[in-house]
């Protein structure tokens, strides 16, 4: 069964009062779900936190599935996400993205046999002038070549941030 | 040449933080803004010119007008979703001067007589959430929000509402239902949101960029304001500048100036042994323009009209002839099929079949009629819809058909690109 940390159900409990309405605290909470879940949101931890904010399980699951941000299936611990938008794409994002496809033996969703790394291709982030980029977990990295992109990620499993 | 108002201290690391900006003249403005009458400021925002930085280019102040005059609460929203492909201005104003548009919002709620404000920002910009929580702690340590800000009894609290992945809660009544806890969905307007907005109370959503520069506005008044820029378009505008171009960034320069200098001198040209093809002059919504146009026309909002296009969000997506038009329509539409929020019928099916009619081709199982059908659905989704979201997505598809029509119809015919080294296979899976 899955359940927040106190730290956690403390934070629900906040927010519920932080905005105007209860409901407002839906998109903060199930951020904080998927951050003690291993990275997505499963359906037993939705009836859980609707249980826990006192709001109908139906309004927490438009929300999950309306947003791109929540994951509602389990993760590789990095999620390397590489914008494909316009700008990157005329930047080679999509030729990185393959790349990255390719060097950890995954496609697009799936989680490398590792269970470090899930691959997948984003709208823009905002990073237009310094295509290609690639947003892994909260961080973005700039500027890439295809090595300097699996450089990053190596280095990020290295350093224990998986 | 870049002319730096709201972007003068960007390069100073210590401008984002509460001291260093104060020893750049931060939060002077306030305290000057605070000592006006709120109406007054309301008359300046509206004879300096300022219009909305976001994408439509409405006039700020005449917005604030919109204000039911009644005392009854409302709220102010800064629209920090910066979404729209190609624009990345927002980001650097919250990561390089957070305090900046702390204090441009706070000037703005008082104008308008808003006691609570939020910063609504999309989900994955961590670092602009980061500063701006920090900065936003620093205000409140110091006084500036909260009750009685400086001494003017005026009483404001400001939070931040981190959004999850949404390009539609850009358009400002999505935005509402966001931050109400609902789908991202547009609402029937009108009512406006000045009338019905936020929990259904009055509310201005303003973008980032905007609030900004009603800080200016108070500090050199509506003449200093209008020193720059045009008569209609009045100021400076932060492009962010994209795509093919030797220096990439984001460059703020007077409205008016020519999209030739902004490009071939200020973003330093096009790269090497390549050629001007095409430039998406305001975010990837907007009609394309050709080489040509594009050497002619100048960055306000009448001369971008006048082609039939728009300045919309300042982002400028240069495109060299390396490129392929039917590829990178094939990109548009599938992001506007993944961002439509399924409420209206024109949008939501509208979308898709563009996207399955663009890919069709690049796949090569496309018929010389299927061009037709692109005009026509396009046609269909045109002023049909609860929000704009069809439109951008049928605006571009009609103009890269019509402008670049020579492409579509060899992609067709021949079963791939008329451009050298462009494969679908190897760019998409």
């Amino acid at each position: 069964m899955f359940k927040l940390s106190s730290e956690g159900e403390a934070f629900v409990k906040k927010e519920l009062t932080r905005y105007e309405t209860k409901r407002s605290a839906i998109i903060p909470c199930l951020y904080k779900v998927q951050e003690e879940n291993d990275g997505w949101v499963s359906p037993e931890s939705v009836e859980y936190l609707a249980k826990l904010m006192d709001l109908p399980s139906a309004w927490v699951n438009e929300v999950l599935k309306f947003y791109t941000m929540f994951n509602q299936k389990p993760i590789g611990k990095l999620h390397v996400q590489v914008c494909c938008n316009i700008s990157c794409a005329m930047n080679g994002g999509r030729e990185l993205a393959n790349h990255l496809n390719k060097e950890f033996n995954i496609k697009d969703g799936e989680i490398s046999a590792d269970g470090n790394v899930t691959i997948s291709r984003a709208e823009c982030l905002g990073s237009c002038g310094t295509a290609p980029m690639m947003q892994v977990n909260d961080n973005y990295y700039e500027d890439l070549t295809p090595a300097t992109a699996v450089d990053t990620i190596k280095s990020l499993i290295v350093k224990g941030s998986v | 040449m870049e002319t730096k108002v709201l972007s003068e201290h960007y390069d100073k690391p210590s401008f984002k933080t509460l001291s260093g900006y104060k020893e750049l003249s931060g939060y002077e403005d306030l305290a000057k803004a605070l000592k006006m009458d709120p109406k007054k400021i309301i008359e300046d925002v509206k004879a300096a010119g300022l219009r909305g930085r976001g994408g439509a280019g409405f006039p700020t102040g005449v917005k604030w007008g919109f204000l039911p005059d009644n005392g009854e609460p409302r709220y102010l929203l800064c629209n920090a979703d910066e979404g729209e492909p190609g624009t990345f201005k927002d980001r650097l104003m919250m990561e390089r001067a957070p305090h900046q548009l702390i204090e441009g919002m706070i000037i703005s709620a008082f104008a308008i007589g808003s006691k609570k404000s939020y910063i609504y920002i999309r989900g994955e910009y961590n670092e602009s959430i980061r500063i701006l929580e920090k900065a936003l702690k620093e205000a409140y340590d110091d006084g500036l929000l909260g009750k009685n800000i400086l001494d003017s009894g005026f009483d404001h609290d400001m939070d931040i509402y981190v959004g999850a992945g949404a390009y539609i809660c850009g358009e400002e009544t999505a935005m509402i239902s966001s931050l109400e806890g609902l789908k991202g969905q547009p609402k029937l307007k009108p009512p406006f949101p000045a009338i019905e907005g936020y929990l259904k109370k009055p509310t201005i959503v303003n973008n980032v960029e905007s609030l900004a520069a009603v800080k200016y506005i108070i500090r050199d008044g509506v003449d200093g304001y209008r020193k720059y820029g045009t008569e209609k378009s009045a100021g400076t505008k932060l492009f962010s500048v994209s795509g093919n171009v030797v220096k990439p960034g984001n460059y703020e320069i007077p409205l008016g100036m020519s999209m030739k200098e902004l490009i071939m001198d200020i973003a330093g040209g096009i790269k090497p042994g390549r050629k001007l093809k095409a430039v998406i002059p305001g975010g990837s919504s907007t009609p394309i323009l050709t080489a040509e146009e594009a050497l002619k026309v100048d960055m306000d909002y009448e001369s971008m009209a006048e082609l039939g296009t728009f300045l919309g969000s300042g982002a400028v997506i240069v495109i060299d002839d390396s490129n392929c038009m039917v590829d990178l329509l094939g990109v548009l539409m599938h992001f506007y099929h993944h961002e439509s929020c399924g409420q209206c019928t024109p949008c939501r099916e509208g979308t898709g079949w563009l996207n399955k009619l663009v890919h069709s081709i690049l796949k090569g199982e496309a018929k010389m009629k299927d061009l037709e059908l692109i005009n026509g659905v396009s046609n269909h989704m045109m002023g049909r819809t609860i929000c704009a979201l069809s439109d951008a997505a049928a605006m571009p598809a009609l103009s890269f058909l019509k402008k670049f029509r020579d492409e579509f119809e060899y992609y067709v015919k021949e079963g791939r690109s008329k451009i050298k080294g462009v494969s679908y296979a190897e760019v998409n899976h």
